[in-house]
């Protein structure tokens, strides 16, 4: 128990996935205008991120990793070149269900996260997540926790950044510096700020 | 239509450079340009991906139903990505180390999926084929731009062959280990897209709010 926690509170701080990694860097660049959308994304994010993560590691452990297939009758056969395009799968099938469900069951919500969700299938932090849990080896409980704490640490950060930059579109800032530069500027310096969490473990 | 393909190739990079103008395909950017070696092999690795994705989903544009386009595209790009994975854990094993997960990564790169939608669905395929190199290329320019700053002013050299002789080795360098962190390619990127707009004005964003002086009756 106690490592989980550790292992969520590592996936949230210090190894934030946009900030320490820049995983989801294309949307969290260009979604974070406003802070109200930033949430819904956000949300969306955590919710995809915490489903698949787990859905990936069941995948990895009873069909792909080398010998997984022993229950099939096939103990020699190692399918891990083809996680890749398993992972992509199980995302793309994860996020279309999700929408559709969302659609059925909860129309308000559905209307708020509707937009966001197709963007999320090809967020790199989704699968950014599914392939550092196969790095990792994690198993389906450590998987389970990252998956819903690195997801919060990208919701996180991208809310964090549309605050900032909610304010900063009144400063006077340079032409050319207008816009994307001083967003990335902006995302250095949080980045920096984050980095103050590594060495922080309990 | 020489001129055009030329056009084609050479646009993407300065003039819309896929990472400062359009903003794609940036999370790896930032990641892998600690050395130049990695940068290196990580733009060959996207401009490839990238240049046959296009080509072969190009190709196949009237086949393939509207509704279900960004799955098929998905499944291309991921088979050629699996392809260049595996030809770099055989010949390449310490920068396949190296790159780690984000060669997988370049599946959800926003530049392959980004140049497929916008051009290769609509046109034929040697114009995609060599608008996804352009893309590719202008990617990978970007890559070894800060590349180039943060190794040789992050360990004081370039490709691994040191340059500027550090203190630690007995030579006169002091690096700054900044440049090897994560934020710094923040920086880096920043300032570059400041130096291309000020080069060229006519990339400079609109600003949301004029500052307005009052002036003194």
């Amino acid at each position: 128990m106690e490592g989980l926690l550790s292992l969520a509170v590592k996936a949230v701080f210090v190894e934030n996935l946009a900030l320490s990694f820049f995983l989801g860097m294309c949307t969290f660049l260009a979604v974070s205008k406003k802070i109200s959308t930033a949430i819904g994304l956000g949300i969306s994010v955590m919710v995809v991120q915490a489903i698949t993560v787990p859905a990936n590691n069941l995948l990895l452990t009873y069909l792909l990793a080398p010998g997984a297939l022993a229950w099939a009758g096939f103990p020699d056969v190692d399918l891990t070149f083809l996680g890749l395009i398993s992972y992509i799968g199980v995302i793309a099938a994860m996020v279309q269900i999700l929408e559709m469900l969302l659609d059925k069951y909860f129309p308000p919500l559905y209307n708020a996260l509707g937009v966001f969700l197709p963007l999320i299938t090809v967020n790199c932090a989704i699968l950014g997540g599914s392939l550092f849990m196969v790095e990792r080896s994690y198993n389906f409980a450590e998987a389970t926790t990252y998956g819903l704490s690195s997801g919060f640490g990208w919701a996180l950060a991208i809310t964090a950044m549309a605050g900032v930059r909610e304010k900063l579109k009144y400063s006077d800032i340079p032409d050319g510096l207008q816009g994307l530069g001083i967003t990335f500027i902006t995302a250095g310096l949080m980045a920096m700020a984050f980095m103050s969490f590594s060495g922080v473990k309990l | 239509m020489a001129q055009t393909y030329r056009s084609q190739l050479v646009d993407p990079l300065v003039d819309n450079n896929p990472i400062t103008l359009q903003v794609l395909g940036i999370c790896s950017a930032l990641a892998v340009t600690s050395s130049m070696q990695v940068a290196f092999v990580m733009s060959i690795a996207v401009t490839l991906v990238t240049a046959f994705s296009s080509m072969f989903i190009s190709m196949l544009r009237n086949q393939i139903p509207s509704s279900i386009r960004i799955i098929v595209q998905m499944v291309i790009i991921a088979s050629l990505v699996i392809l260049v994975d595996q030809v770099l854990k055989a010949f390449a094993y310490e920068i396949s180390k190296t790159l780690s997960v984000f060669v997988g990564l370049i599946i959800t790169n926003c530049i392959v999926m980004g140049r497929a939608e916008a051009f290769a669905m609509k046109n034929p395929p040697v114009a995609s084929f060599i608008d996804g190199a352009g893309n590719g290329l202008g990617y990978g320019l970007l890559l070894m731009i800060v590349a180039f700053f943060r190794e040789l002013f992050g360990a004081g050299s370039l490709f691994g062959v040191t340059v500027l002789e550090t203190v630690n080795n007995g030579g006169w360098y002091v690096p700054n280990g900044m440049l090897l962190l994560p934020p710094s390619a923040f920086f880096v990127i920043g300032l570059l897209i400041w130096g291309i707009r000020t080069w060229k004005p006519a990339q400079v964003e609109e600003r949301e709010y004029k500052i307005q002086t009052v002036e003194a009756h």
